[in-house]
């Protein structure tokens, strides 16, 4: 216990440097109005010149009380309302929760629901990493790549409008399955995306992975050690991209990610280049993946027996999945009543954003931006 | 009187001078005039053209609906811009909040007083004419800073520091670029020098040799030093680092609105403009036609004097295409026509460009325009493509990168005149 205080120590957030030579220190409101902080994300810097002191995020300008609404629902009708949190990546979301409920059931969903679920999450992953590179790259000033991603997210998009007719807050699963069936030409829409989507990432990494400014701008900013990253509770992309080879699908596998053969990319640096480097890791991993589940869908139904009034036995399950940005992990406490006593819900970009202060401090305002960006925060998680 | 007023006029006609350098007044009002409205037009061409490219860059369409593929588009942000309500934050400082934007606009159009657009084709001629376009544009940085104090608001001030810092790292680089061009100019058949900028386009004529191509490398490399610092110069991409708008939302002119604002977006125009006519001046060749070494007889003067109507019909010809391809819906009747008519407008101008008189007269402005438009392509290029420097990155750049690259350019290129003077000319 002592060993893990020490390691804290240097995180202590309440002890700001002092600014150069008695400078006066300019505090400076970052937000919630602000091109770069995605959304309503508001941090209050302290300046020496350029130069970070320290910030503190002041959160909670988009808080919908998600968690007390669902002690008021029933588990089915709270199912639309995780989409809300994290709303890029709706899909995990709902499959976190899903699955979550499942476990409290003791239900399994049935092997084609699975594959189906598997296919729907990973391209989920797809699309939230488009979106995080084309702002991410925005923010760091290189307009173009947001179109390029944001051209092929659309692609993703249709096959989630054609399969539920949402395509940003889907509600694309259910407790114990699915609801819809695929609808035909769905694994050719899938392959057709593969095909389209390969070259594509080549395409992205062709503008920024070996451009000089984009290098400079990213390496050596925003560092964070493996072993902060476990005492803030960093998890996702910025854990692994400090050298910890931590991915929920391999070390817990849920849904059937255990049938999948891919690898886990990981940094060594744990600075802004690696994570964008581990994330563009991950979306070649998704397209193995994608690749190994598309052709293998079983046939069968796509929904297991669940009763239609749900009523869990009086208990409390954890679960978690690896969203894109990390570990989004669900928490319900069950009195044996039709709805949840208490749910709560563990988001990746909350957790997460509480290493900002940490990566940031001594670096440049340039840097916040970057870092925000890297941290791949989205505020309706933050706020949920 | 009339006789003489007439005369006066005349007397002018036949001069080979630039109208300040040969005392007539008139003529020098007139080229005020002249290059103030076209470069009111450039710049609103450049708007367009801007958008329109850096849109097609971005696999979008870009101004659509504000006439024939938003050719008015423009024009109604100018109107808008107009009518926008002028606010000045209230703990402002009012006079120099006030004064900024004119100070900004008078830099980045004072300069094309010198500007040699032919060899006649320029307000006046000045002896010191490089060096006159270098000081008045620094100032435009001057004027930033005012704005950024001025404005009381975190953002704009460290934009305007920024912008101050940016300056001094870089202005150097380019300074000693411009002198290895200078140095050129000396290695006429009577070794005198000139900073006059139309002297420096007549020394490349004479030597026969445009200064980027000359001691290959050098030239090359103090083309590259420039053209690297006049981005940073005009705050443009990749060094846009005092008004980044996503991290200081504005920048330096965050609290500026309507046509204070417009006019230091009018001001980043012009001065874009203003610093490409000098690395074309200086290294380009200015108003000269493109090889004129290797195509040297009349019959290729005669061919590439027919070069600016062709280039008018050109784009008349893409007009015409469009108007073609416009969707037929009596929506777009209107739209349709109008295209038409600029294509028609763009058509006759070519024609008229075709007469010999004309294009003999015309040409040297075309080949400058050609050039600086080239520039302005590279500024909307670099846009596209690179991502923003960080302030730090940006000075470690100039100072560390650029000023002694832009040393060794400048000793390299007098060992090596000095060298040619004594071993090949004794």
């Amino acid at each position: 216990m002592t060993d893990q205080n020490s390691s804290l120590s240097h995180l202590d957030l309440e002890a700001p440097e002092k600014p150069f030579l008695d400078a006066n220190e300019l505090v400076i409101n970052m937000g919630p109005q602000h091109p770069a902080t995605h959304g309503v994300l508001r941090v209050i810097l302290r300046l020496d010149g350029e130069k970070v002191l320290g910030l503190e995020c002041v959160i909670g300008y988009l808080h919908r009380g998600v968690e007390k609404i669902g002690e008021h629902r029933t588990y089915t009708m709270f199912n639309p309302y995780v989409d809300r949190m994290d709303y890029v990546a709706a899909v995990s979301n709902g499959l976190g929760y899903c699955e979550t409920v499942e476990k409290l059931l003791n239900v399994e969903a049935p092997p084609r629901a699975q594959y189906v679920r598997v296919i729907l999450t990973e391209l989920n992953r797809i699309a939230s990493h488009q979106l995080w590179l084309g702002t991410h790259a925005l923010d760091i000033g290189a307009i173009t790549p947001l179109f390029y991603t944001f051209r092929d997210r659309e692609e993703i998009l249709k096959i989630y409008e054609k399969y539920c007719g949402a395509r940003l807050t889907t509600h694309a699963f259910r407790i114990g399955g699915l609801q819809y069936e695929t609808y035909a030409g769905f694994e050719k829409d899938v392959k057709n995306f593969l095909d389209f989507f390969r070259p594509k990432i080549d395409e992205y990494e062709e503008l920024l992975t070996t451009n000089r400014i984009w290098v400079e701008r990213t390496k050596n900013v925003g560092n964070i050690s493996a072993q902060d990253c476990i005492a803030l509770g960093v998890t996702g992309p910025v854990l692994r991209a400090s050298g910890v080879k931590w991915d929920l699908r391999k070390a817990q596998p849920y849904a059937n990610y255990k049938n999948f053969d891919f690898d886990i990319p990981i940094g060594q640096n744990g600075d802004t280049y690696d994570r964008y480097l581990v994330r563009m890791g991950e979306m070649r991993q998704s397209v193995r993946i994608l690749q190994q589940a598309v052709y293998a869908i079983p046939e069968g139904p796509i929904m297991a027996k669940v009763p239609k009034v749900m009523k869990p036995a009086v208990g409390e399950v954890y679960h978690s999945i690896e969203a894109p940005k990390g570990e989004l992990g669900y928490f319900i406490v069950s009195d044996g009543s039709t709805q949840p006593y208490r749910l709560r819900v563990r988001p990746p970009s909350f957790v997460n954003l509480q290493a900002l202060d940490v990566m940031c401090r001594g670096q440049l305002v340039a840097d916040v931006i970057a870092v925000i960006g890297t941290l791949d925060i989205v505020l309706g998680e933050v706020d949920r | 009187m009339i006789g003489q007023i007439v005369r006066y006029i005349q007397s002018y006609l036949h001069s080979d001078l630039t109208p300040g350098a040969a005392g007539n007044m008139f003529w020098a009002l007139v080229y005020i005039m002249l290059v103030f409205v076209g470069l009111s037009v450039a710049v609103i061409a450049m708007n367009w053209l801007e958008r329109k490219i850096l849109a097609h860059m971005q696999v979008r369409l870009g101004p659509m609906r504000v006439g024939p593929h938003g050719l008015l588009q423009p024009i109604a942000d100018a109107i808008k811009l107009l009518l926008k309500e002028d606010i000045m934050p209230a703990e402002a400082d009012g006079l120099i909040f006030w004064v900024a934007p004119f100070v900004v606009v008078l830099a980045a159009f004072t300069v094309f007083v010198v500007v040699p657009f032919g060899p006649t084709h320029a307000i006046t001629d000045m002896n010191i004419g490089i060096l006159f376009m270098l000081g008045v544009s620094s100032l435009s940085v001057l004027g930033i800073v005012m704005a950024g104090w001025a404005s009381n608001s975190h953002y704009p001030l460290i934009g305007a520091l920024r912008s101050s810092a940016q300056m001094v790292s870089y202005e150097v680089a380019m300074g000693l670029a411009v002198v290895s061009a200078i140095l050129m100019t000396s290695l006429n058949a009577d070794g005198t020098g000139t900073l006059s900028m139309i002297g420096i386009v007549q020394a490349q004529q004479a030597q026969h040799e445009w200064f980027i191509f000359k001691f290959f490398p050098l030239g090359l490399l103090a083309f590259f030093i420039f053209a690297v610092a006049m981005v940073a110069e005009t705050n443009r991409a990749p060094f846009d680092l005092a008004e980044a708008e996503s991290e200081l939302t504005a920048g330096f002119h965050t609290e500026y609105s309507g046509f204070r604002w417009s006019l230091f977006f009018l001001a980043e125009y012009s001065a874009m403009i203003a610093v490409s006519s000098i690395a074309v001046t200086l290294w380009l060749g200015g108003w000269l036609r493109p090889f004129p070494n290797l195509l040297s007889n009349s019959t290729w003067d005669r061919v590439f004097s027919l070069f600016p109507g062709i280039t008018f019909l050109f784009f008349a010809a893409i007009c015409f295409y469009n108007t073609a391809r416009m969707p037929k819906h009596p929506l777009f009747r209107i739209q349709t026509v109008g295209l038409a008519g600029f294509g028609i407008v763009l058509g006759l101008i070519g024609l008229i460009l075709f007469i010999p008189e004309v294009s003999i007269r015309v040409q040297d402005i075309f080949w400058f325009a050609a050039k600086v438009a080239g520039f302005m392509y590279m500024y909307i290029w670099y846009r596209g493509t690179f991502p923003r420097y960080r302030f730090d990155q940006l000075m470690q750049m100039g100072w560390k990168v650029l000023l002694p690259m832009g040393l060794g350019v400048l000793v390299l290129t007098a060992s090596v005149a000095l060298l040619q003077e004594k071993l090949w000319h004794p």
